[in-house]
């Protein structure tokens, strides 16, 4: 089971080789390193889920080594598998090596080949050190490395200043969480004298009593920073700018892996977020408005990248709503989906875009299901699984657990439940609005070149995934299949109950009904409907949510001009005054005593006369 | 034997040395400082040989061999910088030996 160390290695001795290359190997040799690496990495990690899951063992920690010890702080660099780990370690691996062989066409011909890959392997190896980290300061090591990849890869096109601006607000956004995040751990460690994970956990069990005010500190903090890494209200607003970086980059790190980092984390440390209740409702709450919020956001988006950016925030929210509500098998159910779906999304998004001269706006696309059936079918696949049609799709499933646990509890909770119901709707509503426009009525752009197997193969067997991949748990009424539950059962033992089956008919149709607005709006009476929705009192409206409820206006005023306000005022450096101040009385000084010494002896002479003259007569006098 | 005062030997060290600070400060000739730093010594020395006689010690006699071996000394060294200055600066003006000023 020491092989388990291979599976961050690889990819990081990948990006070593190709920094260290500086972009002398040839393509070919580059790509083959490149998604080599992390494929290799994913066979080594489907060996060990093997043998994991016919082994005794429910869980395992390879210590590697002691990181430093100063008193009674002595983090560890270990890794811990369980079940959860797993899982994720298995979505990271297999999912980056489709869509880094993917990368390989899409990539073709820029002229930073190898630092794409670089960065790109660098990401895989810092991330499965956040899934596998038995200690949660390695698993911040992680946590920053997947924020530096991000930062490298929003602004990898960097000669236009409008990406390194995207790279430098997601890097800025994500820092106030992480603040957060280290002041948690610091937090932590205080009260518990210990960063390891699972005996971290154990001991907040037995030390502080649910709802006290260290955990519930502690829990809030920890939270802050996921909302910040997974682009939940209040600090969601960097993930659509951050689709400045290539395709196959927010395919990977702003769909599948990094962005859902934040939900992976709360389940992690589920058990600190049991014990502070109060926390946890924030966590649904914030949940549910961030779904709501970029639903709308999403419904009115041009950029075919930044629908798919605003809809992953939003199925972020439905993640945090299933935390919030305790069910967290149900999350990373929906986590392990959405990973499946919105890559195949992204990567079918970047397989018109790269056909049609990177043309982003989908006005200006149409009529592509003939000219692109590959894309036409992916892209089709994938918006049927987001939209959670019924029965054939695996967002289907996950969806209607997370819907189930919100429905279950009752009371308030069945607020969080109607704002997941009003999303699925408009969920449907926004993407097949995309499918539509994109796929159907007039050519307005012609596609040229071709598809090699290095694009079709990742975005079929994404397609499989996408319709597939929710068989491994479904309501009792479907099969009552409960394979996923049942293998994170050690993490999880409490599931919520399984769905009532009015309430699966009824979450059915409300994915259907907003299929077939979309049907109605964008394609029935598509130029009348455009016409009523271009008219200046609704565009109003239709440009706020376009520009994300304008929170980029809000944070502009509320903290980007008061700072700028501040520096204009600070320009001369009022602290600074004091040391220039000392500087400047020290010169004057300088100039007052220099004079002094005139290099005249005469001059000197009489000071010495008139000092003897001085002295004796003090002694005579005396 | 006319015996001379104590004061008045005194009284004539202070104008020699009096008139030796003067010179100090207001000649500029190198030459002219150097004579008047010797007539400052020489005050000095006719005190010290005037306090000899007046106690009948014999230290003060001592003092200004001491005081005379040093001026001999003094203007050795003094000679020869003074010699280095005209050589470097072609004057012997005190005032134009600044070049140390701060």
């Amino acid at each position: 089971m020491f092989f388990l160390v291979l599976v961050p290695l690889l990819p990081l001795l990948g990006s070593a080789l190709l920094t260290l290359s500086e972009g002398r190997l040839a393509p070919r040799l580059v790509a083959f390193v490149g998604v080599g690496s992390v494929g290799l990495s994913a066979l080594v990690a489907t060996l060990i889920a093997i043998a994991f899951l016919t082994g005794p063992d429910q869980h395992l920690t390879i210590t590697l080594w002691q990181w430093i010890r100063i008193g009674s702080f002595a983090p560890t660099v270990s890794l811990y598998l369980d079940p959860l780990s797993l899982v994720m370690m298995l979505i990271v691996t297999i999912i980056g090596s489709l869509i880094l062989l993917y990368a390989v066409d899409f990539m073709a011909g820029d002229e930073g080949y190898s630092r794409f890959f670089a960065y790109m392997d660098l990401f895989v190896a810092a991330m499965l050190l956040l899934v596998l980290a038995g200690d949660l300061l390695a698993l911040y090591v992680g946590w920053e490395g997947v924020g530096l990849c991000s930062y490298l890869l929003i602004g990898f096109w960097y000669q236009d200043p409008a990406n390194g601006l995207a790279a430098r607000k997601a890097f800025i956004v994500t820092r106030v969480g992480d603040t957060g995040f280290i002041l948690g751990l610091l937090l932590l460690f205080t009260q518990l004298h210990t960063l390891q994970i699972q005996p971290l956990l154990a001991q907040a069990q037995t030390s502080w009593a649910v709802s006290s005010l260290p955990a519930t500190l502690a829990a809030a903090l920890v939270l802050t920073g996921a909302v910040g890494k997974s682009a939940q209200v209040p600090l969601q607003t960097w993930l659509p700018d951050a689709m400045a970086g290539p395709t196959p980059v927010s395919a990977l790190i702003h769909a599948a892996t990094m962005v859902t980092a934040g939900v992976y984390l709360i389940a992690r440390t589920h058990t600190l977020f049991t014990l502070a209740p109060a926390v946890l409702a924030a966590v649904g709450v914030i949940g549910t408005i961030t779904l709501l919020i970029s639903a709308f956001a999403a419904l009115n988006q041009t950029d075919i990248k930044r629908i798919l950016a605003y809809s992953t925030v939003s199925q972020i929210g439905y993640m945090f709503l299933a935390l919030g509500l305790g069910a967290w098998g149900a999350a990373i159910f929906h986590l392990m989906v959405h990973a499946f779906f919105k890559a195949l999304l992204f990567l079918a998004a970047g397989a018109i875009t790269m056909r049609l001269h990177h043309e982003h706006n989908i006005f200006r696309m149409g009529g592509l299901a003939r000219r692109l059936p590959l894309a036409f079918w992916s892209f089709l696949i994938g918006s049927a699984s987001l939209a959670a049609l019924p029965l054939i799709t695996a967002g289907f499933y996950s969806k209607d657990a997370i819907l189930a646990a919100a429905w279950a509890p009752g009371g308030a909770a069945r607020l969080l439940w109607l704002g997941g119901i009003v999303t699925a709707f408009v969920t449907a509503l926004y993407i097949f609005r995309a499918v539509f426009v994109v796929f159907f009525g007039t050519a307005k752009t012609e596609p040229s070149g071709r598809y090699s197997w290095r694009v079709a193969v990742p975005l079929t067997l994404l397609s499989v995934l996408a319709l597939g991949g929710g068989l491994v748990e479904t309501p009792p009424v479907l099969g009552d299949i409960t394979l996923f539950s049942r293998l994170l059962a050690p993490v999880f033992p409490t599931a919520p109950p399984p769905a009532p089956v009015m309430l699966i008919l009824f979450t059915a149709v409300i994915s259907l009904l907003g299929l077939g607005l979309a049907y109605t709006l964008y394609w029935r009476i598509g130029p009348r409907f455009a016409a009523w929705a271009n008219a200046p009192p609704i565009t109003a409206f239709r440009t706020f949510f376009a520009e994300g409820w304008a929170f980029d206006a809000l944070y502009h005023q509320l903290v980007v001009a008061p700072f700028l306000a501040l520096v204009s005022a600070n320009h001369a450096d009022i602290i600074d005054r004091f040391y220039t101040g000392i500087a400047w009385t020290c010169r004057w000084l300088h100039r007052r005593l220099g004079a002094q010494q005139t290099g005249q002896i005469r001059w000197y002479a009489s000071w010495i006369a008139a000092g003897s003259v001085v002295t004796i007569a003090v002694a005579v006098l005396r | 034997m006319m015996t001379v005062p104590l004061q008045h030997a005194l009284y004539l060290a202070i104008v020699l040395f009096a008139l030796g600070v003067t010179g100090v400060l207001v000649r500029r000739n190198l030459l002219f400082i150097l004579m008047s730093i010797e007539i400052m010594l020489n005050a000095a020395g006719l005190a010290f040989i005037t306090a000899a006689a007046r106690w009948g010690q014999a230290d003060g006699q001592v003092m200004f061999l001491f005081v005379l071996s040093l001026a001999a000394a003094e203007v050795s060294v003094g000679l020869a910088l003074i010699i280095r200055i005209r050589h470097r600066l072609t004057t012997l003006d005190a005032d134009a030996a600044n070049l140390m000023h701060g």
